[in-house]
């Protein structure tokens, strides 16, 4: 990463008459928008956009990246996000004009090889999940969370049972979870941890009643730790005529170990920029399908990609019990195309070695710090685990100190403050992408961290210090909100 | 033990030391909290593994199934050329490879290509508030409408007219449904919003928002002259959906007396990519601004006095209010966030009115040329279009008769908008060579009785 900060804007660059991109020449005179559209509803100014010559934007936005931190320069240790590896064939198969001239509208006969990927994606991830039906039209995480519920709530609808309002959620979930039922129209109620991060059953077991949709689980969960009486809760959940969701982002150390199909889930999404590989983009585009067991595929949101016995594809507006209609189109297509890729790639021999070494990987950290760093539950862990802050407290170095200090070694900072069930969480996932090598020079990084706790705290409490910018003003960003060029500049 | 593969750097005597750190023998040791009865009980039932040619050849085989047909549908997803030097841009791994920039010290280029994309939608749009956050244009939609009830406080009634895409309206009323929101359609009249019946629907006083399109599923630019007056008489929100790339030309939402604007960025130069992903935009003004869902980038100073960007006004997000939010978003759609800012960087607000103006040319040469043929022709012949037309199919044809023929031929003639409507879209991607061949196709084909 460049650490000298680049922080012109494209509008600093603005003349006016330059031009980026011009267009095809047209002959037909037919038809100008002042003819065409009264005045009344015309644009009286031209919008102030930039104008640019090329090389000045392609050199404006290649100088932007290099003050940029990405898993391709290097290890970004972020807790339940999953930053693996994106591998470059699925750019290659995802950035290809035999793909980006396709109109979603365009008649089935011309878009067979489209919707072949499809349903081969569909059926994959079935079959990874152990679930009976999938739906990849979610375009992200907290969309399939959505999407997942409202499954839920159109099943309980579809029997009659108007009374179940509530969703169960723990208290060490996503922030995602709760917001996305309240979305969905359901009250949250919150399930006590035990001290090991798992679901405290008892508590469970008086929160059910009939009043309840659905409880949501992540398993493992974002402590790191599985969920051992996942079947006892499963049946605790059923017998009180609830769903069990399975929120996927903390899929990858399943793979290869257990199907959330095998464990009782009945419906759940998977976050394909987090298992399957897909890059992050700065937030996005992601995926977010949903998977349903056997009974449930009814309600899955419409349109659905189906097959006919001569193997010919087509795509279905109709279900009468569908939740209803939650994506313009049939979802991210170049981001669905390229997690097919990643999974073809691994293949069954592969992809059962994804979830035991993202585990192993995770385990060796924890073993590597655990005796400078306070490990409040300890292992083994799964693909990913919680540090309460440095175990030596006294010098008053922060969670926050220790992430800042780790961007000047060249790491990303792990997730900090959460889960909320420890004040100083440091949340730590490798993935099965990173070696050996790099995990050690991270460990080394983490011990560096805390002998200068020890012997230099001060100076460690201002880190960063080699980032191409120094501690923002957050409180003067959310004071005076500046938040576009024109607010800058006037 | 392991099989070699690329994007797994582990070795045998790799893995054997990370063992021995953790005290285990094997890796199934790591596993014992995993009930037996839970394990895989078969390897999963996939194909075996591809390396990267097998994996070239797969898709391509895939690839040679579908066909590129010279585009002349809209609906909301429209043909538009796309920059190589976007491309290129687009292509830098420090944008790709990089998460939510909740590390502004080492994420200044995404957060920097936030603030550009907020600052370009909010000069397109009127608005001065932008995110950067939403899916696509009916999932934005869908937001806007949340946030109309959330901003009511106790009403629960929206209205949304009958001349928006049926996508976008599904999407909304899906969302209203589960949320508990009554979503009424406002009906049309001669193709576009009845605004006497609007006004009469916000008479009960009960009404959160108003959704309206520009220009609306069937191409026409519609006039809400007054409509803001009324709305917010009746204290509800105004919500307009306008397809992007118009912008450019037609007035303004701010200009309207629109409270959010929505819709899909894909016009401004996205490619089709059989649906997605794409990018909904979302621009509010700043009374409005802490209702917005999703990250807003703001400008500040370092401590050094450089001038740097973070993500602000973080205490309406998801993360932070769990069960009290009113939006799950969680994340930027941030590649297509920077996709438009250079889009519109290179087109810059003249190439844009170009873009607009090939548009409208081309479809109305195309109505032209097709009118003395009288075998499609205009639904709503008084009302003024920009890019795209509602046309209807004469006797002896239907809408899906000609999209099937002409994509045969290799041209997709539109979208079926009902047995005898064809929605048709011109952009700067048609010359008059195809304008003549699409001409020419439709009078060829044979009447049926």
């Amino acid at each position: 990463m460049n650490r000298t900060l680049y922080n012109h804007l494209i509008f600093e660059y603005s003349r006016k008459g330059r031009r980026g991109f011009t267009l095809p020449r047209r002959d037909d005179a037919a038809g100008s928008i002042e003819a065409a559209i009264p005045a009344a509803t015309r644009r009286e100014a031209s919008p102030e956009l930039p104008e640019v010559d090329e090389p000045t934007v392609v050199r404006h936005y290649t100088n932007m990246s290099t003050n940029n931190f990405g898993v391709d320069t290097g290890f970004y240790p972020l807790g339940s996000c999953t930053m693996k590896y994106n591998p470059k064939i699925n750019e290659a198969l995802a950035s290809t004009s035999a793909v980006a001239n396709l109109h979603p509208a365009q008649p089935f006969f011309t878009a067979q090889g489209a919707l072949a990927a499809y349903w081969q994606l569909q059926r994959l991830l079935s079959e990874i999940g152990g679930m009976a039906e999938f739906t990849l039209n979610p375009y992200a995480g907290a969309h399939g969370e959505l999407t997942g519920l409202m499954v839920i709530r159109a099943y309980h609808a579809d029997r009659g049972d108007s009374a179940r309002t509530k969703v169960i959620v723990p208290d060490s979930a996503h922030g995602t979870n709760p917001a996305s039922a309240a979305v969905a129209g359901l009250e949250v109620v919150e399930v006590h941890s035990r001290p090991d991060g798992t679901v405290d059953l008892d508590d469970l077991k008086d929160k059910l009643d009939e009043t309840v949709a659905a409880v949501m689980l992540t398993n493992p969960n974002t402590t790191g730790m599985f969920e051992r009486n996942i079947p006892e809760i499963a049946e605790t959940v059923h017998a009180a005529g609830a769903l069990l969701y399975y929120d996927g982002a903390n899929l990858n150390p399943m793979l290869g170990i257990a199907r959330p199909g095998d464990m009782g889930f009945d419906v759940m999404h998977i976050n394909l920029h987090k298992t399957f590989s897909t890059p992050h983009g700065g937030g996005g585009p992601g995926a977010g399908p949903v998977g349903v067991r056997h009974g449930l595929e009814s309600y899955l949101p419409t349109p659905r990609v189906v097959r006919d016995n001569n193997g010919y594809y087509t795509v279905s507006e109709q279900s009468n019990s569908s939740l209803g209609r939650i994506s313009s189109w049939l979802g991210n297509y170049t981001v669905l195309r390229r997690a097919l890729a990643y999974i073809l790639s691994l293949g069954k021999e592969n992809i059962v070695n994804v979830g035991p070494l993202a585990t192993l990987s995770a385990n060796y950290i924890m073993h590597s710090l655990c005796d400078l760093y306070e490990l409040p539950i300890p292992g083994p862990c799964k693909h990913e685990f919680v540090f309460d802050g440095l175990k030596d407290k006294s010098s008053g170095v922060t969670t926050l100190n220790i992430a800042k200090r780790l961007l000047d070694k060249g790491f990303h900072a792990p997730t900090i403050y959460f889960p909320l069930l420890f004040h100083e969480s440091l949340m730590i996932e490798p993935t099965e992408t990173e070696s050996r090598d790099t995990l050690d020079a991270f460990i080394l990084a983490m011990r560096q961290i805390a002998e200068e706790a020890k012997n230099n705290p001060d100076e460690l409490k201002q880190a960063p210090h080699h980032t191409p910018m120094a501690k923002p003003d957050e409180t003067e960003a959310a004071m005076h909100p500046r938040l576009t060029w024109k607010d800058l500049t006037s | 033990m392991f099989r070699p593969h690329p994007y797994f750097p582990h070795t045998q005597a790799d893995v054997d030391a990370m063992l021995a750190r953790c005290g285990v023998a094997d890796i199934e040791a790591l596993y014992a909290d995993v009930p037996p009865e839970l394990r895989l009980k078969h390897p999963y039932d996939i194909p075996e593994a591809m390396s990267e040619p097998e994996l070239r050849d797969y898709f391509a085989r895939l690839d040679a199934e579908n066909r590129t047909l010279k585009c002349f549908a809209g609906g909301g997803v429209y043909h538009h050329a796309v920059p190589a030097a976007v491309e290129s841009i687009l292509a830098r791994s420090e944008f790709l490879t990089a998460y939510t920039p909740y590390q502004p010290e080492v994420s200044q280029g995404t957060l920097q290509y936030i603030f550009e994309y907020q600052s370009m939608m909010c000069a397109l749009t009127g608005l001065e508030v932008s995110n950067a956050s939403l899916y696509d244009g009916a999932t934005a939609t869908a937001e806007a409408m949340l946030m109309c009830v959330a901003a009511a406080r106790r009403k629960r009634r929206v209205l949304i007219s009958a001349t928006m895409s049926p996508a976008v309206a599904q999407v909304c009323g899906t969302y209203a449904r589960w949320h508990g929101i009554t979503l009424e359609t406002i009906p049309e009249h001669d193709g576009a919003t009845s605004l006497e019946q609007l006004r009469e629907m916000l008479g009960a006083g009960d009404v959160a928002g108003v959704i309206l399109p520009q220009p609306n599923y069937y191409g026409i630019v519609e006039d809400f002259t007054g409509v803001a007056e009324d709305v917010h008489a009746a204290k509800a929100l105004l919500v307009l959906n306008c397809v992007a790339s118009t912008l450019a030309v037609l007035r303004t939402p701010a200009d309207w007396g629109a409270d959010i604007a929505v819709g899909d960025a894909q016009s401004l130069g996205m490619p089709m990519n059989y649906g997605g992903p794409y990018l909904g935009y979302m621009c509010t003004t700043r009374a409005l601004m802490r209702k917005m869902p999703g990250r807003i980038v703001g400008a500040t100073t370092d401590r050094d006095g450089q001038r740097v960007f973070v993500l602000t006004l973080q205490a309406r997000e998801q993360h932070i209010r769990r069960e009290k939010a009113t939006s799950n978003i969680c994340s930027n759609q941030g590649i297509m966030a920077l996709h438009t800012a250079a889009y519109l960087s290179l087109l810059g607000p003249e190439g844009l009115r170009e873009i607009n103006e090939a548009g409208c040319a081309g479809i109305h040469a195309l109505v032209n040329a097709l009118a003395p043929g009288g075998r499609l022709t205009p639904v709503y012949p008084d009302r003024p279009y920009l890019n795209e037309v509602l046309l209807r199919v004469a006797d002896g044809l239907t809408a899906r008769q000609i999209i099937e023929a002409a994509a045969a031929q290799g041209i997709l003639a539109g979208i079926e908008v009902a047995p005898d409507m064809l929605l048709v879209a011109c952009t700067e991607m048609q010359n008059r060579a195809d304008i003549d061949r699409y001409v020419e196709l439709i009078n060829d084909l044979p009447l049926h009785e």
